[in-house]
């Protein structure tokens, strides 16, 4: 059996973060674990511009954002296996995988799982109608046209109006396609304000919000879908639909994280997240580590990049018995929380970044921080979408005073 | 005359709203940074836009090499753009930022590749 010291289950923009600050911490034995034929994970099919605004302070197109951590890791000697799957880990850290060289086994010290997230598709969402091909997730439709060239349709329509949506209608538009349209179920978008400027605005693609997908018709081919609009409910108002004649329908309409490994180890998962329940470490279980989009879904590579970079640091510190350990304080959600990461933290905590996510757009809030009913903390925050997950440094200002568990609220000021 | 700009710098996405006559911006608010009032002042008067695409290469581990303009082009140029990117087919090796067409349609502007690709 090889060993190593630390093991990196994905090489995307989180994987290739996460090997290089442990790395440039003292890390000398790191192997990455990579499926694809090459690292760069998901950036290497984004090839639209406005990533690393904040890492690099400029602005990249997603293939340059991966190539700038390929050529950092390359020149760093960090070894990265490719193609090549990983089936299974155990609870004492060792890491089956496949690859053209054949099954191997091999024991970690410390996991960093940066393995990423996939597409909700059809299977997921419950549309009536017919099942005929000419229907795909948005990000499957741009590997095909954005790397191997091919464009799926002519009449395009587009559900769900999340980032990969909004980019993939206006991609093919440039490459000759018609964008009948994008419809959101809910009553805001949840894509990048710039996004609906520049890919929807800028070639005249009708948003229909309050809409969803009613019916897929075609028997073979898709020939035609109805959209309708939904109630405060979400439920479809009946007889109201509106039909458009295309022969493709992309979806856009949510990232999972990707944890069957996870699942595999009998480790439960967050409801709201889908992945791993992590304390400030970002640690689920002894010596392992989550981040980026496996751990949960981020708005920007800018955030999984910091994240997966301290998942580095802190593999780093638990290869060297340096993290903190003692009694957990639970963080629990309250009013108007979606998610909230980490979960938990230890009571010896040093400051660390907590990220959340609003339940619907809020213009003006107090967000409230109580240890059991006690108020220890409130700051004021402008303009939150469901779409832009906050941070918040929490600090010993904080955690001096947490002795039983943290509830976040956060609070609607009326203006 | 006022206008509602949302502001496509970066992520933010800032709303920024704008009074102006003919050529000229009156006053500006809204705007977080000084690249925002830079982008009031081009949309109004002049919008352009950063062009991402691909080109066709042989040999690569893809069919398609990402490439985008080095420069924001005119709005307008962006379809002409497209059309004269449909006619170059790049060969394997290629590196991050290597010029794949000069000078496009004489906007002053190159293509670019925007990652490196070895031969299969």
């Amino acid at each position: 059996m090889l060993n190593k010291d630390l093991i990196i289950i994905g090489g995307g923009s989180g994987g290739l973060c996460a090997a290089i600050s442990a790395k440039k911490q003292g890390i000398n034995d790191i192997l990455i674990l990579e499926q694809d034929q090459e690292a760069g994970g998901i950036l290497n099919q984004c090839i639209h511009n406005g990533f690393g605004l904040h890492t690099f302070k400029e602005e990249l197109t997603g293939p340059a954002f991966a190539q700038r951590l390929k050529d950092e890791a390359k020149q760093l000697n960090i070894p990265i296996w490719l193609n090549t799957n990983v089936t299974k880990v155990t609870k004492d850290k060792i890491v089956t995988c496949i690859n053209d060289n054949g099954l191997w086994q091999i024991k970690a010290k410390a996991i960093i799982f940066t393995v990423g997230c996939y597409e909700r598709s059809l299977g997921a969402i419950m549309t009536p109608g017919t099942r005929p091909s000419g229907i795909y997730t948005a990000g499957q439709a741009q590997k095909y046209l954005n790397q191997d060239g091919y464009l799926v349709g002519k009449d395009i329509f587009i559900l769900g109006s999340g980032d990969i949506g909004l980019i993939m209608a206006r991609r093919m538009v440039l490459e000759g396609a018609k964008v009948h349209g994008v419809a959101e179920i809910m009553p805001y978008s949840n894509g990048l304000k710039r996004n609906i400027v520049q890919c929807l605005n800028d070639y005249d693609i009708p948003l229909y919000l309050s809409h969803t997908v009613s019916k897929i018709i075609g028997k073979d081919k898709l020939e035609a879908i109805e959209i309708s609009p939904v109630d405060k409910n979400l439920k479809i108002i009946p007889n109201s639909a509106k039909r458009f004649k295309v022969d493709t329908l992309l979806l856009s309409v949510g990232l999972i994280p990707e944890n069957s490994l996870i699942q595999d180890l009998n480790i439960p998962l967050d409801k709201k997240t889908k992945g791993p329940i992590v304390d400030e470490n970002l640690q689920f279980y002894d010596g392992m580590f989550a981040a980026g989009n496996g751990l949960h879904v981020h708005d920007l590579v800018d955030y999984v990049a910091n994240e997966a970079t301290q998942a580095g640091i802190n593999a780093y510190h638990y290869l060297n018995n340096n993290l903190s350990k003692g009694k957990l304080h639970k963080i629990i959600n309250k009013d108007n929380i979606g998610y909230c990461l980490p979960q938990q933290f230890h009571e010896d905590a040093k400051p660390f970044k907590l990220s959340f996510r609003v339940t619907k757009p809020i213009s003006k809030a107090k967000i409230q921080f109580y240890d059991n009913d006690n108020l220890i903390k409130e700051i004021i925050k402008l303009n939150l979408f469901p779409a832009e997950m906050i941070t918040i440094n929490i600090n010993d200002d904080i955690l001096n005073k947490i002795n039983n568990d943290l509830s976040i609220k956060v609070v609607e000021i009326n203006a | 005359m006022h206008k509602q700009l949302i502001c496509i710098n970066c992520p933010k996405g800032c709303i920024i709203d704008v009074n102006y006559d003919n050529n000229k911006i009156i006053d500006i608010q809204g705007n977080s940074c000084p690249q925002g009032a830079k982008y009031v002042e081009s949309e109004l008067f002049h919008p352009t836009r950063m062009l991402t695409s691909t080109v066709r290469i042989n040999n690569g581990i893809h069919n398609m090499l990402s490439v985008q303009t080095d420069k924001p082009i005119p709005k307008e140029m962006i379809f002409p753009i497209m059309k004269e990117l449909k006619k170059v087919k790049v060969d394997a090796p290629i590196h991050i930022n290597d010029i794949i067409i000069e000078n496009v349609l004489n906007t002053g502007v190159n293509i670019i590749a925007t990652r490196s690709m070895e031969i299969k």
